[in-house]
């Protein structure tokens, strides 16, 4: 899960970790009153969506009078930018984050990440801040530098200024660097984040060690311990879709096809989605109905693939093992009865008692199309909506 | 011979008495798995289908001398389940459930690290050795007896694999369900290492997503150490970037973790990748052929 920039700091500020002051504006009368509380002239009018590259596109200003911060939040409020992590179809701003500004020095990158292949948690440094630490990592490997935390014991003490001397922090400003790190571990782990990033930190000529920006994001699956962090869901930022797809404890990733597609277990939905390009078609989605392919599951997953005006045919693939076939097909034909399905619609059915399953299908009188493989399956679903 | 699990291995079954657990330990004794004993706490002492529960791990290990158990209970207890298998010293902890916070595996593993135990999942659907002994949700009807290993990081996907190799007279030695999280115990490698040291095993079948760089690394393990043939299959060729697709795991993050880039590596490395799911099973016996091992991993008679 995502949270906006503002939260972030909002929670970074609760550990202790140093962040400008700043407060989130809904209008621009909002922000014009937050810019007057902050200490400094200059302030940062940020926008505030679920996305890097957000300074190209001209959401983030820097106003140097109260008049300025008027002009950039209306111009910046209700604007839908593009950028390289929005899609084409960008994201419309609906907050901001009004900040102080600050006397920069210099700026670095800070990370904290999973590293799948040790399972650690890693603490990424470089002086390279303010670029993506993708491009940093392709360009210049070496000059990012990394600590690999024992959960057992945390990050030490000796690990937070062997990095901050590797990314060459000033010497003033380390223990505020170590400090900041050490802050930052503990929100990771308290958290439960996925992904911590602070690209640029900044020192800043009084010798302070700020996150100019920052990004969090959080474990799903330790959503349940984190209520707090539930709260700051923002679901203007989700696909209307997938939010509708998890209240119903399905799994669903919109695409760009005409072919919608209904599968049990997540490397069996991927791989239709793959043999379906194979055949010359279009996947329009993702969905992992997950273990039980109930006839309320069903009905439900249906609606949202028909949601998708694209979807000119669906292909249902459940290899059910233990499931029993029968049940599933009752599934597929009330729910396809229930929705007045018209389109073509192949169902490929494998596990217990798939004959009995077949037969009902066949003999729903609705235009199901049954399919002996999954290749099968695929084909005919290729060749029905071309 | 098989690897990790065989016609001796006695079970324990933690959370037997959930509706997932219960069920699923009907079907295992139904297999032929010898379920000796389930762990329920405060419902010691009682018994359910036929297998005297107990109300802690220790406890169960000390009366039944299980070697063996499996975990269904809820994610947020999963982690403190894994940690009393490992305390009690079994040798093997399969590990079903599904959407375990990250940062409880990271203690997992920590606490792992140097104990007898091998965890295999979370997020899995377990072990199974064909007509001898089989742990987890997978249904035992489609598997054969035979030579060939299997090893997955998806369930679904393993059973359509497993279903085309049973279909063309293939069985299997042992399939492993590695699991779809991020942070796992038993890995591609590790199940690899087992095959190749598996004397009935002649040849295997691997079977990776997106996500992360496990497939690449087991790829060049491959290269340098087995001497066995291995075939591969990678899911999600058209997963969009930054999204996870399902299982936890699967996504691609920084342009790292595409199924493009898994393929080039294996192949590079003399994994035979399958185009499509539907061909996993002929990939294999073309691979098999061409190392003159089809008759003798070929164990009955093709569908």
């Amino acid at each position: 899960m995502n949270i906006h920039e503002y939260q972030s700091k909002d929670l970074l500020r609760q550990y202790g970790v140093a962040v400008p002051n700043g407060h989130v504006a809904f209008s621009v009368n909002e922000a014009v009153e937050k810019a007057r509380s902050l200490s400094t002239d200059v302030g940062v009018v940020k926008a505030q969506i679920h996305a890097g590259g957000r300074g190209k596109a001209g959401g983030v200003k820097v106003a140097k009078n109260e008049d300025e911060v008027r002009t950039y939040a209306d111009e910046i409020l209700g604007k839908t930018l593009v950028t390289h992590q929005t899609g084409p179809e960008g994201k419309e701003v609906k907050r901001l984050l009004i900040e102080e500004g600050c006397n920069i020095d210099k700026e670095f990158y800070i990370g904290l990440v999973l590293d799948r292949s040790t399972s650690r948690i890693v603490l990424m440094g470089s002086e390279e801040g303010g670029t993506e630490i993708e491009e940093v990592a392709e360009e210049t490997p070496e000059k990012i530098f990394k600590e690999f935390i024992d959960p057992a014991i945390g990050l030490q003490g000796f690990q937070a200024r062997r990095l901050a001397f590797n990314m060459n922090i000033p010497k003033d400003s380390l223990g505020k660097a170590v400090a900041f790190m050490s802050g930052l571990y503990k929100v990771f782990v308290e958290k439960d984040c996925s992904v911590a990033e602070i690209n640029p930190l900044v020192t800043t000529k009084e010798g302070d060690v700020l996150a100019l920006d920052a990004k969090l994001n959080f474990d799903s699956n330790a959503l349940f311990r984190q209520k707090d962090i539930q709260e700051l869901r923002d679901l203007d930022e989700e696909d209307p879709k997938e939010i509708e797809a998890s209240e119903y404890d399905l799994s669903y990733i919109a695409l760009d096809g005409n072919i919608g597609c209904m599968v049990n277990g997540a490397g069996l939905a991927m791989s239709t989605m793959d043999i379906i390009k194979h055949n010359g078609g279009e996947p329009a989605n993702f969905l992992d109905v997950g273990g039980g392919a109930t006839a309320e599951k069903v009905t439900a997953a249906f609606k949202i693939i028909l949601e998708d005006e694209n979807v000119k045919g669906i292909y249902v693939n459940i290899f059910g093992g233990i499931m029993k076939c029968d049940v599933i097909a009752e599934g597929v034909v009330t729910a396809t009865k229930e929705i007045g399905l018209t389109m073509p619609l192949v169902v490929r059915l494998e596990g217990t008692n798939v004959a009995e399953g077949k037969k009902i299908l066949e003999e729903s009188g609705l235009n199901i199309t049954a399919a002996d493989s999954m290749a099968d399956g695929a084909e005919k679903i290729v060749d029905l909506v071309k | 011979m098989s690897i990790l699990i065989n016609k001796d291995t006695k079970v324990i079954v933690q959370g037997i008495t959930g509706a997932t657990g219960l069920f699923h330990t009907k079907q295992a004794i139904e297999y032929g798995t010898q379920i000796v004993a389930g762990v329920t706490p405060k419902k010691g002492g009682t018994e359910i289908e036929g297998v005297p529960i107990f109300n802690t791990v220790s406890g169960a290990v000390a009366s039944t001398g299980a070697t063996a158990s499996v975990i269904y209970v809820p994610p947020g207890l999963a982690a403190d389940a894994i940690f009393e298998a490992v305390d009690a010293e079994l040798d093997v902890v399969i590990c079903i459930t599904e959407g375990i916070p990250v940062m409880d595996m990271l203690k997992v593993k920590r606490y792992m690290e140097g104990k007898k135990t091998r965890l295999v999942g979370p997020n899995c659907p377990g072990v199974i050795t064909p007509d001898e002994c089989k742990i987890g949700i997978m249904p035992g009807y489609i598997h054969q007896k035979g030579h060939v290993g299997v090893v997955s990081r998806s369930g679904t996907l393993t059973y359509e694999a497993v279903d085309q190799l049973s279909n063309a007279g293939v069985g299997q030695s042992t399939a492993v369900g590695i699991g779809g999280d991020p942070v796992n115990g038993t890995d591609f490698i590790d199940s690899l290492k087992m095959f190749n040291e598996d004397e009935d095993t002649k040849a295997v079948v691997m079977i990776g997503e997106i996500g992360g760089t496990a497939e690449e690394e087991a790829a060049e393990w491959v290269k340098a150490n087995m001497n066995k043939p291995v075939v591969g299959f990678i899911g999600g060729a058209t997963a969009p970037p930054g999204k996870r697709m399902g299982h936890a795991g699967a996504i691609i993050s920084g342009g790292k973790g595409t199924a493009e880039e898994k393929k080039k590596t294996m192949e590079s490395c003399g994994i035979s990748v399958a185009e499509t799911p539907a061909v996993i099973g002929e990939t294999l016996i073309e691979t098999l052929k061409e190392n003159n091992l089809y008759e003798a991993c070929l164990t009955h008679d093709p569908k």
